[in-house]
């Protein structure tokens, strides 16, 4: 006896993590769309006429994203310009294919696509780096130099701001991981739908309470076209105990997925809890809590050399960038140069 | 003449545990254990089918397939495009000409 959609009594082929509720193809399209919908209505993302790029990695997330938002553009007359943003971190085995992912969801979703390179930016490619410092720290230098690659781009192509496919289960994760390292400034922010401080570029979350499990059912169903595989250089990056722990705790009570983001939304903050000021680099320009960002201070060792300083404690990496200008007497050029 | 065989899908990262392989056909003919000798009418599990998998077809990382005799949270089962939790699970009992598809969450979006 098979299951009955809850709002039409055709056949259900999906049971919701969120709700329990048993759902038919064309209810769980139409009500997954209209989630994400009554995400960007509830935080007023879009005015007409924004110009919005959706961050592509060729992964399920983004490709979803990129794909939900031109439907719910056309469906409901946000009037937004979307655009497609990737960033080419240079990882042969990786990168490559899942750019050509992407190259295919801009035919597919007839949406520009603006490619930015790890190499033109920073003049060293992922794979270049690897072969620099090894595969300890290289993360480090991923991360950092992806998060202010976007921007960059978004510069380049005039876009007011980038949106990310981060989902129900990378919140709640979040959330757990901050929760455990103490940050509470990074704890109060990471459930925020917009985040970017004043003068930066926004970045919005429009998936922020899709569970995982809906989306790759609705990539599945809609056979959509994206890319999975690990990164060749962090085979585990993405399998912390968090969200083992997480994915645990889902096949016991998925309902736990939303409530961890409901705790991490409502965490009161005490006003002693100093939180960090946003300014701009001095060197390049681009956003950071510091006087010289990080994307800046990793660059520097890379070219000096000494790559393992910059890695350890940022403090003392900063000292060491001082005193290593003082040194070139203020000679300096700017990354993007 | 209908299919005889159970059609298993890899996708979303899991093909990279099986060689690569995106998709098996395994006879029902394969699920008999040699050493208990088949009866008839003898029926077979999505759980008979982890086993078979592991046992036979899985190349790396049992770990990152299985956790106990289910499936590792966070990989999503679809049995004739339907979610398995709709179909019983690793209970629901496998027809010649089944179709189920193994999708992992777990690779990077
Ligand atoms: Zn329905």
């Amino acid at each position: 006896m098979p299951f009955l959609c809850k709002r039409c009594s055709r056949k259900a082929i999906l049971k919701r993590p969120k709700t329990g509720d048993t759902l038919c193809k064309e209810c769980f399209f139409e009500l997954f769309e209209l989630e994400i919908h009554e995400t960007i209505i509830c935080a007023k993302l879009f005015k007409p006429g924004l110009k919005v790029a959706v961050g592509a990695s060729g992964g399920k997330d983004s490709t979803v994203l990129a794909h939900v938002m031109k439907v719910l553009n056309e469906k409901y007359h946000y009037g937004i310009h979307l655009t497609l943003l990737s960033v080419d971190e240079g990882i042969t085995g990786y990168r490559d294919d899942s750019l050509e992912t992407v190259k295919r969801n801009e035919q597919q979703y007839e949406l520009p696509l603006k490619i930015v390179s790890y190499k033109d930016l920073y003049g060293w490619s992922m794979d270049d780096i690897v072969k620099q410092i090894g595969l300890k720290n290289n993360c480090t230098f991923c991360g950092v130099f992806r998060r202010q690659a976007l921007d960059r781009g978004a510069t380049m192509t005039a876009v007011d701001m980038i949106l990310t496919g981060h989902n129900a289960d990378d919140i709640a994760e979040t959330v757990l991981m901050n929760l455990l390292r103490g940050d509470i400034a990074r704890l109060s922010r990471c459930t925020a739908i917009i985040t970017g401080a004043e003068g930066s570029l926004p970045r919005a979350k429009p998936l922020k309470y899709a569970y995982e499990k809906e989306i790759v059912m609705y990539a599945y169903f809609k056979k959509l076209d994206y890319f999975s595989t690990e990164c060749v250089y962090s085979p585990n990056a993405y399998r912390g105990y968090a969200r083992t722990f997480l994915k645990d705790l889902e096949s016991i009570r998925p309902r736990c997925i939303i409530d961890i983001i409901h705790s991490g939304e409502n965490f009161a903050i005490k006003s002693s809890v100093k939180m960090a000021a946003q300014g701009s680099c001095s060197r390049c320009g681009f956003i950071s809590s510091q006087e010289v960002c990080k994307a800046c201070i990793l660059l520097d060792g890379l070219n000096r050399g000494l790559p393992r300083l910059t890695t350890g404690k940022m403090k003392k990496a900063h000292r060491s960038f001082a005193q290593n200008n003082k040194q070139e007497n203020g000679e300096v050029t700017s990354p993007a140069d | 003449m209908p299919p005889r065989d159970i059609r298993v899908e890899f996708a979303g990262g899991v093909e990279l545990l099986f060689d690569n392989q995106k998709q098996l056909d395994i006879p029902i003919s394969k699920f008999h254990d040699p050493s208990h000798p088949a009866k008839e009418n003898l029926t077979y599990t999505v759980r008979d089918l982890l086993q078979l998998l592991k046992d036979r077809y899985l190349k790396q990382r049992l770990e990152l397939f299985l956790q106990g005799d289910n499936v590792k949270p966070g990989i999503l089962v679809v049995i004739n495009d339907c979610d398995w939790e709709l179909m019983g699970g690793p209970d629901y009992e496998l027809e010649p000409g089944d179709r189920v598809v193994f999708i992992s969450t777990l690779h990077g979006g």
